[in-house]
């Protein structure tokens, strides 16, 4: 038997690019999560109209307007933040990173405010019907992953603002920013089937 | 862009000898897929030896007519946890053991593509597993029947709600599995993200080893299946302790919607445990026939189809449940159409070592066993996909001797030809190929001495997760021959044991290649270093080996 | 192994038949799918014999093709230890194996199909038998709508014949959690599911007793949740449909039985007939004596077993819903005499 050394071979392949680690981490991550957000949907468009009592979407939701500009437009914005990190103007990356995540913070608390009117004026609960239950699991399951962007969002702006993220950061920082896009894109699909569909 | 990362992981070199603790930190902090690997392969053997005194004990109940050996409540406890524990902490962290451990060698990578997030998907695992077990031993139960759970493997709704499931043994069947399903989905995006980023020079997709293709459509298919589980467990929570009504069927909630879910996940979660066995054949089965495998790229649609159309037969699991005709004609279609491929892939093996000249070596053994069985295992699933037929089969013992064959005549067979084709390569010690055959003819005839027989007690009407049955039903010969299989299929595992054992203490030297193979990871040092090789290669054809061994007729004019 | 099991398929094609007559009482304790007695379960085994001999088929052939493979392709003794020559494939014969296994899919699928229809689809006259069964924790409450009857544990049907169809629709229904209906000579099982409402019918063409048992894990006893169904000719249904509209049997002699039975928690849970008690957590106990079991089959209704069972539920059914009373041994007799009249 021999023993052959594997890199005896002769070179043959001149060119040998292969994708980047964290684009094909972050894009698994996000059809994983995507695939959990569907169940939730399906739920939520499975139990439409089939709440036994409690109050129906209709008579107490409001199109949330306001959040979701707020959210939207941090895609923008978050977009802006890697492009001119990319060019390597750090001070003018934290300005609109910062933006980001305060429209980020500024979604969360306008939901917040919304689900205190739900709770509290409407009386509607995780407990109340199966209205209930699929609301606040779907809208909150999304506003969690929210929570956790936000979060990372502060982390990278506390390091930048301490000097640590440089231009050569950009590709690191592009994976943060598909993950919050993704978060958006799950909000169009929450918000469609929830205050569109669902109403 | 990417390119090849080239950057060294922590690894203890193996020649110094470290105190004992240090050691033992070494395995604890250990970022390394290959000791990562062993470490899912050792723990999942383990939980093996627990789940088969489990079977063990339910056999032993149910070897005699209304035995008393075991009580129901015990009873259901045993096959709930033996089939949880066989899924989540058997089959699926072996089958990430061997990826973890085998990946980076057979695509000329240094390690995975994250190994902070392996080890962390390992751990999560581990703990998931003793959150498991200390179920027998914490928490509470009702007038004091113990707390492991006893809704079954599956879980169905309404019976793991509040008001049918008291006390926490719902629960910790819901958290273990949910924390060990983040776990998987961990590795499996290190899985994709290490084959997609991380193939050495020449490797192109066309030129990876099938072994590799299947686990990329296993690791996309967890990566897909395995959200449904979390998303119906983290919904049975919320109704358990959150007051929700998913599940509550008294609130308008749906059982069936839980079944739907469940099985959304599960039935891509069996092709996700069947399709590393597959992996280990098409390496191994070449090999000892002396020939390449037959059809390389029809093995590659072929899985790939497979994982496709996994994704769409899951209500043939529900085909009881009521639902139209429509419905069930579809999952019917679409559950005989995933036949085909797995089919094909028998025939594509048999193409393989017709015209060779097969060594049948214990490797092989089980190899040559799993065609057999898996061949039964996928006709009682064609039979199973025919809805009408399964309208009887379904929930009776049929059902549990199908899946049986599936996963022992068929997964495990394979499994444990992947130990002994690659445990010379993790350890640098041949087993013994006498105990091996000792290990494989006794648990040939325990396996299906116990399975076999149970399709006939299937036919005969008897339901499965019964305690006990009464005497002239028909079932007694085939369940006393079932729990007789037992007593040859413990024997084979004491083999088993005994020949790891022995080959580790004084085995013969294993040497870089002793199958005479042809894949990436025979080129390096049995056990391979830290770094696996210590120059990167650079392959020109699926057979790197056999292009340096024959020069004179290399792969690549073939391909 | 897989030889062996062949052949017990074979043996078990010609099962002997219970005793054909008709007497309601004869009992075919082997819920053999492969016998069957009723028209969806005729339609089921039609089916199941094609698929299972195509399977057979199959196997015979690539079991067949292994086993010759691995005897003449084997390395022999003094083999050389030249390589073997390297084959990569070959498009017409992997072509073949695909095109033929999908040719037999395609066939199953529409065989299928049409079964599915004929079963699910079936049209079944106007006037056929509706009763409805509901599914507990760990027993069957069966209920006659158009006859005003109510009973447990045993299915009481007319069967058909040729001149005259008299199917039996089921609709199933649970009050807990999921079981399922399996009666395996009659019909497939359907699933007996909490606010869902699932539909089955039998047509039963030969009178006798058929056992089957709940097919969906329920719980503790799963395993004692028996299901009798009693298949009787015209005349003997007349009778037994009479027998069950009768009064309920109100016997002076056994009044210290039934004033304890009417004192007590019993009535809570059970209903009889023209009496106080009207529970309905447990079984209906008016024609208690006209069943042939206890407790959803865990034991023979004698009056042994039934002393022994109101005793203590628990030694005879563990974990089951039925609570120890704790009577004392001439409770106990008085009550027991007042059960056992209650025909």
């Amino acid at each position: 038997m021999t023993h052959p050394r594997a890199d005896a071979l002769p070179a043959t392949s001149a060119d040998w690019t292969l994708p980047s680690r964290s684009r094909v981490g972050v894009i698994c991550l996000i059809c994983t999560e995507a695939a959990l957000f569907t169940i939730f949907a399906v739920a939520y468009l499975f139990y439409l109209g089939k709440s036994v009592s409690g109050p129906q979407p209709r008579q107490i939701l409001e199109i949330p307007v306001w959040s979701t500009v707020c959210l939207l437009s941090s895609s923008a914005t978050i977009m802006k933040a890697e492009r001119v990190l990319r060019r390597g103007f750090v001070s003018r990356f934290n300005l609109w990173w910062l933006l980001t995540l305060l429209l980020g913070a500024e979604f969360l608390r306008a939901t917040a405010s919304e689900w205190h009117r739900l709770i509290f004026t409407n009386n509607l609960t995780i407990g109340t019907s199966l209205f209930g239950t699929t609301f606040y699991s779907l809208v909150g399951f999304h506003a969690t992953h929210v929570t956790v962007g936000v979060i990372l969002l502060a982390l990278v702006f506390v390091l930048s603002v301490r000097g640590y993220v440089t231009q050569g950061h950009t590709e690191r920082v592009e994976t943060l920013a598909w993950y919050w896009h993704f978060v958006d894109a799950v909000w169009i699909v929450v918000f469609t089937v929830v205050y569109v569909v669902g109403r | 862009m990417g390119v090849v990362d080239h950057s060294m992981p922590q690894s203890t070199p193996t020649e110094i000898r470290l105190p004992l603790l240090t050691q033992l930190h070494e395995w604890v902090v250990t970022v390394d897929h290959k000791c990562l690997g062993l470490m899912y392969i050792c723990s999942g053997l383990v939980f093996f030896a627990v789940a088969g005194i489990e079977a063990s004990i339910m056999r032993w109940q149910l070897a005699f007519p209304n035995n008393d050996a075991v009580s129901p409540e015990v009873f259901n406890r045993l096959f709930t946890m033996h089939g949880t524990t066989m899924v989540f902490l058997v089959g699926m962290p072996i089958i990430l053991g061997l990826a973890n451990y085998l990946i980076p060698l057979m695509i000329g990578a240094r390690d995975l593509a994250f190994p902070r997030l392996n080890a962390f998907g390992f751990w999560l695992f581990f703990f998931s597993g003793l959150l498991l077990y200390f179920s027998y031993l914490g928490g509470e139960g009702l007038a004091g029947h113990g707390t492991a759970p006893d809704v079954g493997w599956f879980a169905y709704a309404p019976l793991t709600g509040r008001a049918f499931s008291r006390g926490s043994s719902t629960d910790y069947w819901t958290l273990s599995l949910l924390v060990g399903g983040i776990g998987s989905i961990a590795t499996s995006v290190n899985i994709v993200t290490t084959v997609l980023c991380l193939r050495c020079k020449g490797m192109t997709l066309g030129r990876m080893p099938l072994f590799i293709w299947l686990l990329l459509v296993v690791a996309v298919m967890l990566l897909l299946a395995m959200p449904a589980l979390t998303a119906a467990q983290i919904m049975l929570l919320l109704d358990r302790y959150l007051g929700a009504h998913f599940f509550d069927t008294q609130a308008g909630g749906s059982a069936v919607l839980w079944q739907h879910f469940f099985w959304i996940f599960g039935h891509p979660e069996v092709y996700v445990l069947m399709l590393p066995g597959f992996a280990a054949a098409s390496e191994i089965i070449p090999v000892f026939s002396r020939k390449p495998i037959f059809g390389y790229p029809a093995m590659v649609g072929a899985t790939v189809s497979i994982g496709f159309i996994a994704m769409g037969v899951w209500a043939h699991h529900m085909f009881t449940v009521g639902m139209t005709a429509m419905g069930n004609t579809f999952f019917a279609a679409s559950t005989m159409l995933v036949a085909v491929p797995t089919g094909i892939k028998i025939f594509n093996w048999l193409g393989t070592m017709y015209g060779g000249k097969i060594r049948f070596a214990t490797p092989m053994l089980f190899c040559t066993a799993f065609l057999f069985q898996f061949l039964v295992a996928g006709l009682t699933g064609v039979m199973l996909a025919v809805a009408p037929f399964d309208w009887q089969l379904s929930d009776s013992y049929f059902v549990v001797a199908h899946f049986h064959y599936v996963l022992i005549g068929g997964l495990l067979f394979t499994i444990f030809a992947a130990i002994y084709y690659w445990f010379p390569k993790a350890t640098g010690r041949m087993l013994s190929e006498t105990l091996g055959r000792w290990h494989f003819w006794l648990l040939v005839l325990g396996f299906n001495l116990t399975f076999g027989p149970q399709h006939i007690s299937g036919i005969l009407g008897m339901p499965r997760r019964i305690y006990t049955y009464d005497a002239g039903r028909g079932w007694e010969l085939w369940n006393l021959l079932s729990s007789i299989g037992v007593v040859f299929q413990a024997a084979a595992i004491f083999f088993f044991v005994w020949n790891v054992v022995q080959s580790l203490r004084r085995g013969d030297s294993a040497g870089d290649d002793p199958w005479d193979a042809w894949t990436l990871e025979w080129s390096t040092t049995s056990p391979p270093p830290p770094y696996n090789f210590e120059t990167l290669p650079e392959v020109r054809s699926r057979r790197p080996l056999w292009d340096l061994k024959h020069p004179e007729d290399p792969d690549w004019r073939h391909e | 192994m897989s030889v062996a099991l062949v052949i017990t398929f074979f043996v078990l094609l010609f099962p002997a038949s219970a005793a054909d007559s008709f007497d309601p009482n004869s009992l075919s304790p082997i819920a053999n799918i492969f016998a069957p007695r009723s028209a969806p379960a005729q339609s089921v085994f039609e089916i199941s014999m094609l698929v299972l001999w195509i399977c057979v088929g199959i196997f015979v052939i690539v079991g067949g093709l292994l086993l010759y493979t691995i005897i003449r392709f084997r390395r022999r003794r003094g083999d050389d230890g030249r390589e073997p020559p390297q084959v990569y494939g070959s498009n017409q014969i992997e072509l073949a194996w695909t095109v033929i296994p999908l040719l037999i899919v395609f066939v199953l699928v529409l065989v299928t199909a049409r079964t599915i229809g004929e079963v699910q689809n079936a049209v079944l006259p106007s006037d056929a038998l509706r009763v409805t069964i509901v599914g507990h924790q760990w027993w069957w409450e069966i209920r006659y709508p158009s006859l005003g009857i109510v009973t447990a544990n045993e299915l009481h049907v007319p069967v058909s014949g040729p001149e005259k169809h008299m199917p039996t629709i089921l609709k199933l229904e649970s009050a807990d959690v999921v079981h399922s209906f399996w009666v395996p000579q009659l019909a497939g099982k359907t699933d007996v599911i909490p606010n869902r409402n699932n539909t089955m019918w039998i047509e039963p063409w030969q009178s006798g007793t058929y056992l089957g048992q709940c097919a969906e894990y329920c719980g503790t006893q799963h395993a004692r949740m028996l299901l009798r169904v009693v298949v009787h000719s015209q005349e003997e249904f007349a009778r037994w449909v009479t027998g069950q509209r009768q009064p309920v049997v109100n016997d002076p002699h056994v009044h210290t039985g039934r004033d304890l039975f009417q004192s007590t928690a019993c009535m809570n849970c059970h209903t009889i007939g023209e009496t106080v008690a009207s529970g309905t957590f447990g079984p209906d106990l008016s024609h208690l004596m006209s069943r042939a079991t206890l407790a959803a089959g865990a034991a023979a209704n004698t009056p042994e077993n039934l002393r022994a069972w109101v005793r203590n539920p628990q030694q005879l059914k563990p974990g089951n819903l039925m609570p120890d009373m704790k009577l004392s041994e001439e409770e106990l007799d008085q009550l027991v005499a007042y059960l056992l009249t209650l025909r």
